[in-house]
């Protein structure tokens, strides 16, 4: 019955998108129009196919671990595609011809650049949060995934956002609101997604089996629920008309930037901080072998974060038309989040005591000690950009870019690729990876490349800062913009270099997956759902 | 878990909280002091900043903090401090006779100095850092000026800026597009001949016959030797400098369509001082007449 239902959506959905595809005002809502017709089309006949068909039973004492496969490959391939845009506009800001004339106005830097965050943040990212919160959620709650197949809407429904967003930048359909770029009918498909992805794991949690919620799905929650309220609340904006992406956002002028801000900053925050510390509460204890340090540090570091980080984002704006008092406010909660942050840190690298030695034998306990290292350091160094009279030399400059990728690659990169390796054998059933060695070369890739991109942005950024401030003894500027620019060069380059060297490493793990995933006897049977 | 039940963890003798999910246990360690302290420390440092500093919104306004900082008055001070220091030279740039600037050595150091933080930061954009110019954008630092290289005359053009709809007093004249006027075998003779006055690489023949169309239809503003004319902007055809290019195609498509470079007027965006000080920068850079 449930199927008649679905088949008349489906087909509602597609004379829609066909309808907005006649009447499209611009290229880039008429070329999603027709994607959403086809896949909308596709699902229509693979439901028709499958009505009255008998369907295989599904063990409701298993866990579910399909969704987390897929989104294990997902996390991989975005990985990689991610990375690759990244290497690429490295190199068009060293050398600018790389925009190629013909692939105008495609491939030029200021739509690339936009796929490049996206990439990486929301589709790599994103996937491995909702991966490894899937598989986190199941196994510490001793429960099945609730909603059958609502995690594969989430699953399938995300992917999708991130096809709409990532050619919407191609085509030209942005709102011009960092890491929010993505038009407003795709704000309201991604906003129906992380709906059902908040309830898919919420009533998870509410059928544990275990009697407390264990602290990474604390982390995994708020992540969740926060990013709901960012999204939405960053992105109302009035569409200009139905039959086209632009939108005209509600808030203008001070209150749009402190708005984009407040989202920007917590994006940050609830996404790239609190979700991947909920990935790294139970990957480095279980990879580990050990006990978490502290109990009570992860219950007062949590609610310190979480209270804290939401002020934070006016620090994005000193020295603009925000006034003084509200960047005292970003800068005040950014310094006190110093500690909150590092809370974190200790709490992951303490859990190693007692298992130290493994930093020798395991490359994948190697990656996530890198990881919390690089996560102290660039939470050390954010409430220090943070501070007035910092920014007003970091502001604007590559230093920027150095701090965020410290803590994009060094952070998220480095806990997700240990987590990666985590899971790919033990949802294949394989006893390891197929290669050690190529995970100990991913590590020092990884690790070269981090560091060749932090220090290059440093000293770039540091040097740029310097300069756009330089005045004579009568107060006259020594420097023209395009000095800068031709000043920072070889930085440049050595960036793009630790960029390649980054993307290399990653490139060797999607290989060393797909060995581990093709090759090798099965060792152990699907785990069940423990039945305490 | 009753009190002796404890669980203790054999590597570091300290006790579990006794739950357990997915086989992980958490320690019952203390917080470790120095992440207290310095916690403490971060929120006492906060509560004086807020004090310290502009922090409490109120209805109208908010709190301005004991130190009385303000990021707007901190940088019109730093404004002010240099405005106070440079006022007298200001002052003497503003009225300067331009033609006499040289001779005053202090007032022409501040005013190239001066200039070229202004160049630098309006002018650069078009005419390169170096003042080397690019396709359509003059170089300035040789000796071939389209509209005068006196130092009156450079703070004219600042002033007024050339083919500009802003400022009526710009510098205005426009050549017609010939392609409209001549056939396209004549436009390719004309071609020649213009090559032919600063290169040896030419058609003789076309040349020849260019040279006559050139008499008739250019040398009342080229002049007939092909030297130009500054005064109204002709630049001259025979010193192998090129503004949009000397080859053949490039003079092709000028004479066809014609050129409309356009400068904006600066005199009402910048101060008279410092348009004297650009003027005055442009002029020492190396073709000042």
């Amino acid at each position: 019955m449930l199927n008649y239902f679905k088949l008349a959506a489906l087909g509602i959905i597609v004379l829609l998108a066909a309808m907005a595809s006649n009447f499209a005002r611009d290229l880039a809502y008429q070329v999603h129009a027709i994607l959403i017709m086809l896949v909308a089309s596709g699902m229509f006949i693979w439901v028709l196919r499958g009505t009255d068909e008998p369907h295989a039973q599904v063990d409701s004492n298993g866990y579910m671990d399909n969704v987390v496969r897929a989104g294990v490959i997902a996390t991989g391939f975005w990985g990689v595609v991610g990375f690759l845009v990244g290497v690429i506009i490295a190199f068009q800001l060293a050398f600018p011809v790389l925009n190629l004339e013909w692939a105008q106005p495609y491939a030029n830097f200021g739509r690339l650049r936009p796929l490049h965050t996206s990439a990486v943040i929301f589709a790599f990212g994103g996937n491995a949060l909702i991966m490894s919160s899937f598989y986190v959620v199941q196994r510490t709650s001793g429960s099945r995934l609730w909603g059958g197949n609502l995690a594969w809407f989430v699953f399938w429904g995300y992917n999708l956002f991130i096809v709409l967003a990532a050619t919407g930048y191609l085509l030209g359909s942005t709102q011009s609101k960092e890491y929010a770029e993505p038009e407003w009918y795709i704000d309201i498909w991604l906003t129906i997604v992380w709906v059902a992805y908040l309830v898919v794991f919420l009533g998870t949690i509410f059928k544990r089996k275990e009697r407390h919620i264990y602290v990474a799905n604390w982390f995994y929650l708020a992540f969740i629920v926060t990013v709901a309220m960012l999204h939405i609340v960053n992105n109302l904006s009035i569409p200009v008309s139905i039959w086209g992406s632009k939108s005209v956002q509600v808030f203008s002028g001070v209150q749009d930037a402190m708005t984009q801000w407040w989202y920007g900053h917590n994006a940050v925050g609830f996404f790239l901080t609190a979700g991947f510390l909920g990935m790294m509460y139970y990957f480095v204890p279980k990879q580990a072998g050990r006990p978490v340090f502290s109990y009570k540090l992860s219950i007062i570091h949590f609610w310190a974060l979480i209270f804290l980080y939401i002020w934070a984002g006016p620090h994005h704006l000193h020295y603009t038309a925000l006034p003084d008092w509200a960047a005292t406010l970003g800068m005040v909660f950014s310094i006190i989040l110093w500690m909150p942050s590092w809370g974190g840190m200790i709490n992951g690298l303490m859990t190693l005591q007692g298992a130290w030695d493994k930093l020798r034998t395991d490359p994948i306990i190697r990656m996530m000690v890198t990881s919390l290292a690089f996560y102290g350091m660039s939470t050390f160094e954010g409430p220090m950009m943070s501070i007035r009279a910092v920014n007003s030399l970091s502001h604007y400059t590559d230093w920027t870019i150095g701090h965020v990728h410290s803590g994009a690659l060094g952070w998220n990169g480095m806990i997700t690729f240990g987590a990666l390796y985590f899971l790919t054998p033990r949802l294949w059933g394989r006893a390891k990876m197929y290669s050690m060695s190529a995970i100990n070369w991913h590590f020092w890739l990884a690790t070269t490349g981090i560091v060749l991109y932090a220090s290059s942005m440093w000293v770039s950024g540091i040097m740029e800062g310097l300069m756009w401030r330089e005045v004579d003894a009568q107060g006259f500027l020594v420097n023209s913009f395009a000095d800068t620019v031709s000043a920072k060069y070889p930085m440049l380059v050595v960036r793009g270099l630790g960029g390649v060297l980054y993307l290399t490493g990653a490139i060797i793990m999607v290989w060393n997956m797909w060995m581990t995933i093709r090759g090798g006897e099965k060792v152990t049977a699907p785990v069940g759902v423990a039945t305490v | 878990m009753s009190e002796h039940d404890k669980d203790i963890d054999t590597e570091t003798g300290v006790e579990t909280t006794g739950h357990e999910w997915d086989g992980i246990k958490e320690l019952n360690n203390p917080l470790p002091r120095w992440w207290l302290w310095t916690f403490y420390l971060c929120i006492l440092w906060g509560v004086w900043y807020v004090i310290a500093y502009p922090a409490w919104p109120m209805i109208k306004g908010a709190t301005e903090g004991y130190l009385g900082y303000s990021t707007r008055a901190n940088v019109e001070a730093d404004i002010n401090a240099f405005n106070d220091k440079n006022a007298d030279l200001r002052a003497a740039l503003t009225e300067v006779d331009l033609t006499k600037l040289e001779e005053d050595e202090a007032l022409s150091r501040f005013a190239v100095a001066g200039g070229a933080a202004v160049f630098r930061t309006n002018c650069s954009q078009c005419h390169g850092s170096g003042a080397a110019g690019a396709k359509g954008y003059p170089n300035l630092l040789d000796d071939d000026w389209l509209w005068g290289g006196t130092i009156e005359e450079i703070a004219y053009t600042i002033n007024h800026g050339i083919r500009n709809e802003i400022d009526p007093d710009a510098r205005w004249t426009e050549m017609p597009a010939f392609g409209e006027i001549l056939e396209k075998d004549q436009i390719s003779q004309v071609v020649q001949h213009v090559i032919s006055l600063s290169s040896t690489e030419f058609d003789t023949a076309m040349a020849a016959e260019g040279a006559v169309i050139f008499d008739e239809q250019c040398s009342a503003c080229h002049a007939v030797d092909g030297a130009g004319d500054r005064a109204i902007g002709a630049p001259n055809l025979t010193d192998a400098i090129w503004l949009y290019g000397g080859d053949e195609q490039t003079l092709t498509e000028t004479i066809t369509y014609s050129r409309f470079g356009v400068m904006p007027p600066w005199g009402p965006r910048l101060s008279q001082s410092d348009v004297n000080a650009v003027a005055a920068y442009v002029h020492q850079l190396g073709g000042g007449e």
